[in-house]
């Protein structure tokens, strides 16, 4: 079985065809699935939350068949994802997409459930800590995206959980946690 | 049955009448009734469609009135028959009546119309429609005097392999076998005896260009050449089936098709058919086309039919309009070709057997052989398996993909198809392979081979 990274690959990523994008609609759809579920599963393992569409990224080529997807065919998988709500655009262009393996929501949950696993409720901790500190080491949160683990705070602080300081830097931001 | 004191008549599937060698049509009439005056007892034939050719008179029972193609109800009368034409009188009653025309046949004692018949009978011919039938008339005389059938006759008694034109090179070997009188025997013993042939022709092909008059006499003898060449090499190639190779029979094959793409002997022209014409044209060509639509495999261009049907046509061109006229006529005539256009515009004409349902159980069957599987199939592959041209095998290939059932593969190897695997994956279980499905013969095709 093939891998990519840690992803064990399906057997139809080996499929020619899975690399043109489909004009049939039915066939399409069924095409646009698969690549949907492959991007987030990918992404996930490798905790990768930015693709650029103009830039090289590993899942969109195969090697072994010498087959890669063009711009069409990369744009629509991820205007996919962007209208199921599991990444968004970050440029008006369209030509980078952050992908949200887990939604802002179960990011927040995950946050709340790190908290607590680690006693933390009503600590004080920085953001850069929570992405790199020891505490997150082998959750999602660790390597986490800057901007998604601030709008998942800035969900809980609007829920009353925590409290977000502004620094003088990015690496100043912190929170306190009142669980 | 109607019309049993007539002669019968054949025709073809499209409602055309099988014309004897040498026989032209001159003169098509629409709704003309056939009746014998002077014996009620004879069944009249009513609104027909009467064609005047060189060597008969013949009457076709309307298609659009009968059911069936009703091939026995054509009848006939050899012009040989008729003793006399009878000028028809014009008289104020007649400006307002139907015309008609009177001619006069010789039958046998027991009513049947034959050649140096004992009796004599009178014909009348009702012309219902709107046609001219002082011109018919004309033309009638024309036929009748101009005696075709009686190099005919002389023609058909000697059979067909035996009509004398060159001199002894091209006659001697039709009967005597030529691979024991022949010393060269083959490829080089026909093309030698070609090479005699025409230079013995050559002299009334420079006759024959002299002028046009001259062109239009020789015109049939040459059809009969082209038409004796090809029995000859029918002949030929069953007679030394043994010694013939490859590449023999595919020059023989050549030469055939040059050959038989010489001649329609009798062109629908607008001249003779008049107001019929499309329809007339559209018949001609359905009986046509067969030949080469079976050479093509069901399925043929429309531009290409188009060549060979204005090739075979000689002198009598016709417009690409035309063609499409006669061709979009066919959908009311029980013909079995049919003009089918494709979403991308491209028209083909193709046999009624040969259905979209049959091409596309073929694709189905070549795109799961394991190399197909494998690597996809191109235009070019399905042409070579179905035995059409690769721009027809694409539409068909791209049809299968619209239905679902192939998927395209656009890379720098070029535009390959490939059977469609997405349906048999399973969407919330992508490693999931079900036994036995399109998707697990796929992977053992094209994953266990690498």
């Amino acid at each position: 079985m093939q891998t990519l990274g840690e992803l064990k690959l399906p057997q139809f990523f080996n499929y020619p065809p899975y690399f043109t994008l489909q004009p049939v609609r039915e066939t399409q759809e069924k095409q646009i699935q698969l690549w949907k579920e492959l991007i987030i599963a990918y992404c996930r393992m490798q905790k990768l939350f930015i693709i650029g569409l103009e830039e090289d990224f590993p899942l969109f080529s195969n090697p072994a068949i010498e087959r890669s997807l063009n711009y069409d065919a990369r744009s629509a998988f991820l205007s996919a994802l962007v209208s199921d709500g599991r990444a968004e655009w970050t440029d008006k262009g369209h030509r980078q997409c952050l992908i949200l393996w887990h939604q802002i929501q179960e990011w927040a949950d995950i946050i709340l459930r790190f908290v607590k696993d680690n006693g933390l409720e009503d600590s004080v901790m920085t953001l850069e800590e929570m992405r790199s500190g020891v505490e997150s080491r082998g959750t999602d949160i660790h390597g986490m995206d800057h901007t998604v683990l601030t709008r998942a705070l800035k969900l809980l602080e609007n829920k009353g959980k925590l409290a977000i300081f502004k620094g003088t830097s990015t690496d100043d931001e912190g929170v306190k946690f009142s669980v | 049955m109607a019309g049993n004191w007539l002669l019968p008549a054949e025709t073809t599937t499209s409602g055309r009448p099988v014309l004897r060698p040498g026989e032209v049509e001159s003169s098509l009439q629409p709704s003309v009734d056939l009746l014998n005056e002077e014996n009620p007892n004879l069944p009249p034939l009513k609104s027909g469609l009467l064609v005047l050719t060189t060597h008969r008179l013949l009457w076709l029972p309307n298609p659009e009135s009968t059911t069936s193609p009703a091939a026995s109800a054509a009848a006939a009368v050899p012009l040989a028959a008729v003793v006399q034409i009878l000028h028809s009188k014009k008289s104020i009653k007649g400006m307002f009546a139907s015309p008609r025309v009177r001619f006069q046949v010789s039958i046998t004692p027991e009513y049947k119309v034959q050649e140096k018949g004992s009796k004599f009978t009178t014909i009348t011919l009702v012309f219902r429609g709107k046609s001219d039938p002082d011109s018919f008339v004309g033309k009638f005389w024309e036929a009748w005097r101009g005696r075709a059938w009686e190099g005919a006759v002389s023609g058909s008694d000697s059979g067909p392999g035996r009509v004398e034109l060159g001199d002894g090179g091209g006659s001697s070997s039709s009967d005597t076998g030529l691979a024991l009188k022949m010393p060269v025997v083959g490829l080089s013993g026909i093309l030698r005896k070609e090479q005699e042939m025409w230079e013995s022709t050559d002299k009334s092909l420079q006759d024959a260009f002299q002028d046009l008059n001259a062109l239009m006499n020789k015109a049939k003898e040459m059809v009969a050449l082209a038409e004796k060449m090809r029995q000859k090499l029918l002949s030929g190639s069953t007679s030394q089936a043994n010694a013939a190779n490859d590449e023999e029979m595919g020059s023989k094959e050549e030469m055939q098709d040059w050959l038989l793409s010489v001649g329609i002997v009798s062109p629908v022209t607008k001249e003779s058919a008049g107001a019929l014409y499309h329809q007339e044209l559209s018949r001609q060509l359905a009986d046509f086309v067969k030949i080469p639509l079976e050479r093509a495999g069901g399925i043929m261009n429309l531009i290409d039919i188009y060549c060979l049907f204005n090739r075979a046509r000689g002198t009598e061109l016709i417009s690409p309009d035309d063609l499409l006229r006669a061709c979009s006529l066919w959908e009311k005539f029980n013909v079995p070709v049919m003009l089918k256009k494709f979403e991308s515009g491209v028209m083909v004409i193709q046999n009624k057997s040969h259905s979209d349902e049959e091409v596309f159980s073929r694709i189905k069957s070549l795109v799961q052989k394991p190399d197909a599987l494998k690597t996809g199939i191109s235009a070019t592959d399905a042409a070579r398996t179905l035995g059409i041209a690769p721009a027809m095998a694409k539409e068909h290939l791209l049809a299968a993909e619209s239905k679902g059932f192939l998927c395209r593969d656009v890379s720098p190897d070029g535009f390959r198809f490939y059977i469609n695997i997405f349906h048999d994956i399973d969407p919330n279980d992508a490693y999931l392979v079900k036994e036995y499905g399109i998707y697990d013969a796929w992977i053992r095709a094209a994953i266990a081979s690498r």
